[in-house]
């Protein structure tokens, strides 16, 4: 036996006692956090394979396009009607509100605007479908698609007024200095200069707000829940025919005949949403590149 | 413009047009003032319009029940006897369950994608955890009653109930599989996007410099993360995870579709239940008194302060304490 004290040259140079545990913590945690990021990705793929594998077999040209029950065209009309007149209503305020932002208000009013628009982005849809109901349903004494637009333009409002805000943000202050210089009065700036060179980002982040509210049924199923699903209607001072709510009738129901038509429109709603949330965000960080280059 | 042109103008002319013109620029500089304010008035105004209006809606229940509704544990629309405790248990146990098995998970994931992920992995990953949070609720519930469900009451039921059945929230599977563990497991999916984005973007914010110092000082990964990483980002994930909360306890629709409607406080996970927002989308529609819809704007009143107080609580501690990064999302 060699004397303990000293190093032993010829022991191979791999970590012993503590190191080795501390080590084998190190590997272990990396390999939990791997696993965590593959447990959320199973998820995404599960729900979206089953939507796809069960939702393909019922899609056709008929299905999109016709009325109730060869087809389920008048929901996705209504959808489509519901979220571009939600859309119309938030998009000029939400930009209103983004502008105030950076151009009017101090440090101060930025802060408490934030905080309205964190407040307005918390509340539960749920709780925006009750408020769509006392405030136009119950006012009017019956369900329109006017009444889930305003539910929905509420959803969309501290969307399109954050990401509005954050583009604004990014236009060259050398931009405003030379339009300052040249004796420009602060609104034509504001017209001519600041919101055609954010455009681009106040239109994608419109777009990734409508993909949001487009999906959102809780408002929807107080606001334009009892329609007729035969007719085609952009008239939205009736109950408009809407896919979310469809959906959501069919699982209430329980009735596994419904189901695979269920999976067609969650097919043709996910296609949607997923499609434009994707070709926004790359459109965004497009645009945002070229602001801040 | 030629120069014999503006020198056949008269004097006065040309005064005259920029005078015209700094009056036009007056007055557009005003109103462009007044119609972003009224823009940030009327968003502010929103907020107190829905409290306004729910809180209305809910005084006949209010008048009639006070503050016994909160505790009292009754929901019997046929006899007009209406109290949230159920449903605020429901709510409590599913949410609690959904951030403590999604937070650790979120969190882990966005540690995964700033400090283990190559780039262009992580450039996938990210994206793809964020569409997580794109599927529509509704199609996340009717995924979670027609495949979900099944699965778990045959398959993952009776094994914990078998295993672990002397816990008591491992009770008897029911036949359906709708139960607060269903929704407690849709809820977890649904938290994790927004916990993991929000602390990806915070542990980006951490200093490399530190990181950097501690794996000089012979650290392992795990010991930079446990040293350096959590500590100086932990207020921010802590309101990460309070914003995920918020996000769980006003869920309505994909709950109310795999919850199974229970009515009874039961300590069994694989019992159906109900949970405030859900007991509003399933019963409003087809409320028939005026009371059962007070006492369902009444659920509501008390959502929205939860939920208020959530966004204040996670806005307060990601300011109060924030090193570096912001909490945005």
């Amino acid at each position: 036996m060699s004397d303990p004290l000293l190093p032993d040259p010829t022991a191979p140079l791999t970590p012993s006692g503590n190191l080795r545990r501390r080590q084998a913590v190190s590997r272990i945690t990396e390999g939990a956090a791997t696993a965590a990021a593959v447990v959320a990705l199973a998820a995404l793929v599960l729900v979206l394979w089953t939507v796809v594998s069960r939702g393909a077999g019922v899609i056709s040209f008929d299905f999109i396009f016709k009325g109730y029950p060869e087809g389920v065209g008048p929901m996705l009309l209504g959808t489509i009607v519901i979220a571009l007149l939600a859309t119309a209503i938030a998009m000029p305020i939400g930009v209103l509100v983004a502008l105030y932002v950076t151009e009017y208000s101090g440090a101060k009013g930025a802060r408490t605007l934030k905080l309205i628009l964190d407040l307005l982005n918390g509340l539960p849809s749920i709780i925006l479908g009750l408020f769509a109901f006392v405030f136009i349903v119950e006012a009017q004494e019956k369900q329109t698609g006017f009444a889930g637009s305003v539910a929905l333009a509420i959803i969309e409002l501290p969307l399109i007024a954050r990401g509005s805000q954050e583009v604004l943000q990014l236009v060259p202050i050398n931009l405003r200095e030379a339009s300052d210089a040249l004796g420009v009065a602060r609104w034509r700036t504001v017209l001519s200069v600041i919101l055609p060179s954010a455009l681009g980002g106040i239109v994608t982040s419109t777009i990734l707000a409508v993909a949001r509210a487009a999906g959102e049924t809780a408002p929807l199923i107080l606001a334009t829940s009892a329609f007729d699903p035969k007719k085609f209607s952009v008239n939205p001072f009736e109950a408009l025919p809407n896919i979310p709510t469809w959906i959501y009738k069919v699982s209430e129901e329980g009735n596994p005949n419904g189901y695979a038509e269920a999976w067609g429109m969650s097919l043709v709603l996910v296609f949607i949403i997923l499609v434009t949330s994707l070709g926004a965000r790359a459109l965004l960080a497009r645009s945002k590149r070229k602001l801040s280059s | 413009m030629s120069a014999s042109a503006s020198a056949a103008r008269a004097p006065g002319r040309g005064a005259q047009v920029s005078d015209l013109r700094k009056r036009a620029d007056a007055f557009g500089d005003r109103g462009m003032f007044g119609i972003c304010l009224l823009a940030a008035l009327l968003a502010g105004g929103t907020i107190f319009l829905v409290g306004f209006q729910i809180v209305h809606g809910a005084v006949p229940a209010i008048d009639k029940f006070g503050f016994s509704f909160v505790y009292d544990t009754t929901w019997q629309p046929n006899f007009g006897r209406f109290g949230a405790g159920v449903l605020l248990f429901g709510t409590a146990v599913t949410s609690a369950f959904a951030l403590l098995l999604g937070g650790p998970i979120a969190i882990a994931i966005g540690l995964f994608l700033t400090l283990l992920a190559p780039k262009s992995i992580g450039a996938v990953i990210g994206p793809l955890v964020e569409l997580l949070a794109a599927i529509p609720s509704v199609i996340l519930g009717f995924w979670g009653l027609v495949v979900l469900a099944p699965y778990l009451q045959e398959h993952v039921e009776p094994f914990l109930a078998d295993k672990l059945g002397f816990v008591p929230i491992f009770g008897d599977p029911q036949t359906t599989g709708l139960s607060v563990f269903t929704a407690s497991l849709i809820l977890t999916i649904m938290v994790i996007p927004i916990i993991a984005s929000i602390s990806r973007d915070l542990f980006r914010s951490v200093p490399p410099e530190l990181q950097d110092g501690a794996a000089v000082l012979g650290s392992t990964r795990w010991e930079v993360v446990r040293g350096i990483v959590l500590p100086t980002t932990s207020s921010g994930v802590i309101a990460a995870c309070i914003l995920g909360l918020g996000r769980a306890l006003g869920e309505a629709i994909a709950v109310s579709q795999v919850i199974g409607a229970g009515s009874e406080i039961k300590a069994n996970l694989f019992a159906p239940g109900s949970t405030l927002a859900a007991q509003i989308a399933l019963q409003f529609p087809g409320a028939l008194t005026e009371l059962h819809k007070a006492a369902l704007f009444y659920c509501g009143v008390i959502l929205l302060a939860i939920g208020l107080a959530a966004n204040l609580l996670a806005g307060w501690i990601g300011r109060r304490f924030s090193y570096g990064g912001a909490v945005n999302w």
